[in-house]
């Protein structure tokens, strides 16, 4: 048998990447060029024709005032989604590796939430905001306090307050493997040099995990930008359409109002943005990457 | 005191102190879950006068349970939820990890260059960017939406890029050349030595990949609501969604719906809680 001719490694390849290759080109590498070529259409999902409008979609993207609000929102949404989530998430992760007892069931105890989808959490905290929170707030006030997502505000707060609690546990377990990834002796050594736990912490831990921080904010910043789920079932972008994230906006502008060229286009564009920033973000944390 | 004894106990009392700290935060994290559970077994009426009250006026009631079971269907769409993810995760493994083995065995070959370096770079769309043109192929051109197999083809080809990335890793550092040569020589083909020698030494990704993909597709919820629109072929979060959507204000339903959606993951989580969290943790590191 001849190894090196080309049917035989056709047939190889064939063999055992071809289901793969299917069904990778069929739902991802097809649909995105395609999609491409949607946005120079200005179809409606049900006519035959799909006529071509040049550039007019990207026009009407960049002066569609709903999709840059939408935009807006998502952006500040995940500016402080990300913030507080790896905060809490590098908290608990130090906390869970100091030693305590128990550490193992509390670090399986923080990662429930992500064992649950998007949509079931959002009704959940739908009800603590709306029943749990209003009897409460209701009893210590003496009187009847609105639910928290009925305000503009009041939902943007309770949006970022569950994307907290979803990732929070997720992320601290990357946390915790970078913690583990540093050697004992390495804070061993700094203590003896005559630094304090906490200096040892931010000049020796910290500084050697960040392949973990870079990790878990590129991670959250990418979850966060196209959040659906809950959106949908925690506030569906109620009061007054002033909590629509981008991503919602993009299935309503193609599959509500049946504009499937402008809304693949302004897909197109969260895309990038997303792409842009959470490319930066790794390339700027990789340039400061130390190693022991 | 020695200056070990003090050490020793400001240690202990720092524990002791991170110790209920970890409590009260673990506390704030399940109180969500532990309002649905209280809320499960009371009246309507009940939940709306008092929702953090462990038993209400009217008692304890079972109710709720049955009523919200049938309403949802929920054999049915516990059903769908567990075809759909069991077959799609098992298709997922074996398709990947075989797409993996030729790639990693022959990067000379500029398929598997090509193939390779186009599923890494496709893990940075999001499903946004391709839900419209897909439901422009497969429900308008093809009409193939609501069927179960297009929803689990569709899952295995969303997730075969990255799994194939992780069954990449393990093969490329985990699996030495010289037992496929040994195999080779003992007269297997390429076919055999993957199956009989490639394929059992992968277990711990195979178990990464499996945990990992297998919750994405249980609770996916944007691509199965756009291919699958009929009652009948609903999966878990579809149903939940629905079934809210039409009983918003029977509270108690509402409470029993959303447990009993939540309940299968959370039963199976007691029984393999170490290994999901292993394999997250492996998965999230090298991914």
């Amino acid at each position: 048998m001849n190894r090196n001719t080309m049917s035989y490694k056709v047939k190889q390849f064939i063999m055992f990447a071809g289901p793969a290759t299917v069904l990778f080109c069929a739902v991802v590498i097809v649909p995105f060029v395609y999609g491409i070529y949607l946005t120079f259409t200005s179809w409606d999902g049900i006519a035959k024709t799909k006529p071509l409008v040049g550039l007019a979609n990207y026009a009407s993207a960049f002066s569609d005032g709903e999709y840059w609000r939408a935009l807006g929102r998502t952006a500040i949404y995940s500016l402080f989604a990300v913030i507080l989530i790896n905060i809490v998430a590098f908290l608990l992760a130090y906390l869970v590796t100091s030693g305590v007892k128990g550490q193992n069931f509390f670090r399986a105890g923080f990662f429930i939430p992500n064992l649950i989808g998007g949509i079931v959490l959002g009704y959940v905290w739908k009800f603590v905001f709306n029943r749990a929170f209003v009897a409460v707030a209701g009893a210590f006030s003496k009187g009847t306090v609105p639910s928290p997502l009925s305000t503009p505000g009041g939902a943007m707060f309770c949006l970022i307050l569950v994307a907290v609690w979803q990732y929070a546990g997720y992320m601290m377990l990357i946390y915790v493997a970078g913690f583990m990834s540093v050697s004992d002796a390495l804070k061993e050594a700094a203590m003896i040099d005559g630094c304090t736990p906490a200096q040892a912490m931010w000049n020796v831990t910290i500084p050697l995990m960040r392949a973990s921080f870079v990790q878990c904010i590129f991670l959250s910043i990418t979850r966060c930008f196209v959040v659906y789920d809950v959106n949908l079932s925690l506030t569906n972008g109620e009061p007054y359409g002033s909590s629509v994230m981008a991503a919602m906006h993009v299935y309503k502008q193609a599959f509500t109002y049946k504009n499937y060229g402008l809304g693949q286009a302004e897909a197109l564009i969260l895309f990038v943005i997303c792409a842009v920033v959470g490319i930066t973000q790794v390339y700027i944390g990789k340039k400061g990457e130390v190693a022991a | 005191m020695t200056e070990n004894e003090r050490a020793a106990r400001k240690k202990k009392i720092m524990h002791a102190v991170m110790w209920v700290v970890l409590l009260l935060l673990f506390i704030c994290f399940v109180s969500p879950f532990i309002l649905v559970v209280i809320n499960v077994f009371k009246t309507k009426a009940d939940i709306t006068t008092n929702p953090l009250a462990i038993v209400g006026k009217h008692g304890f009631t079972m109710k709720n349970f049955p009523e919200a079971m049938k309403k949802m269907n929920f054999w049915r769409v516990f059903a769908n939820s567990a075809i759909i993810t069991i077959s799609a995760t098992l298709l997922t493994i074996v398709v990947s990890s075989m797409a993996s083995f030729v790639i990693v065995r022959n990067q000379k070959w500029k398929a598997c260059a090509l193939l390779f370096s186009a599923m890494v770079a496709s893990m940075v769309i999001p499903f946004q960017v391709l839900m419209v043109p897909l439901v422009s192929v497969y429900g308008g051109t093809l009409g193939v939406l609501n069927h179960r197999l297009t929803l689990i083809l569709m899952h295995v080809g969303f997730s075969v890029s990255m799994a194939t990335f992780m069954f990449h890793g393990a093969i490329h550092t985990n699996i030495p050349l010289e037992l496929e040569e040994a195999a080779l020589i003992d007269g297997c083909t390429r076919w055999q030595t993957y199956w009989q020698i490639v394929f059992p030494l992968l277990t711990p990704t195979i178990a990464t990949v499996a945990i990992i993909d297998a919750m994405a597709f249980w609770n996916d919820y944007l691509l199965p609501s756009l291919v699958l629109t009929k009652k009948e072929l609903y999966t878990i979060p579809i149903a939940t969604q629905a079934f809210y959507g039409t009983y918003s204000t029977d509270i108690g339903l509402v409470m029993a719906a959303l447990l009993l959606a939540m309940l299968p993951i959370l039963i199976l989580y007691v029984f393999l809680q170490r290994f999901i969290v292993e394999g997250v943790t492996s998965g999230a590191v090298k991914g």
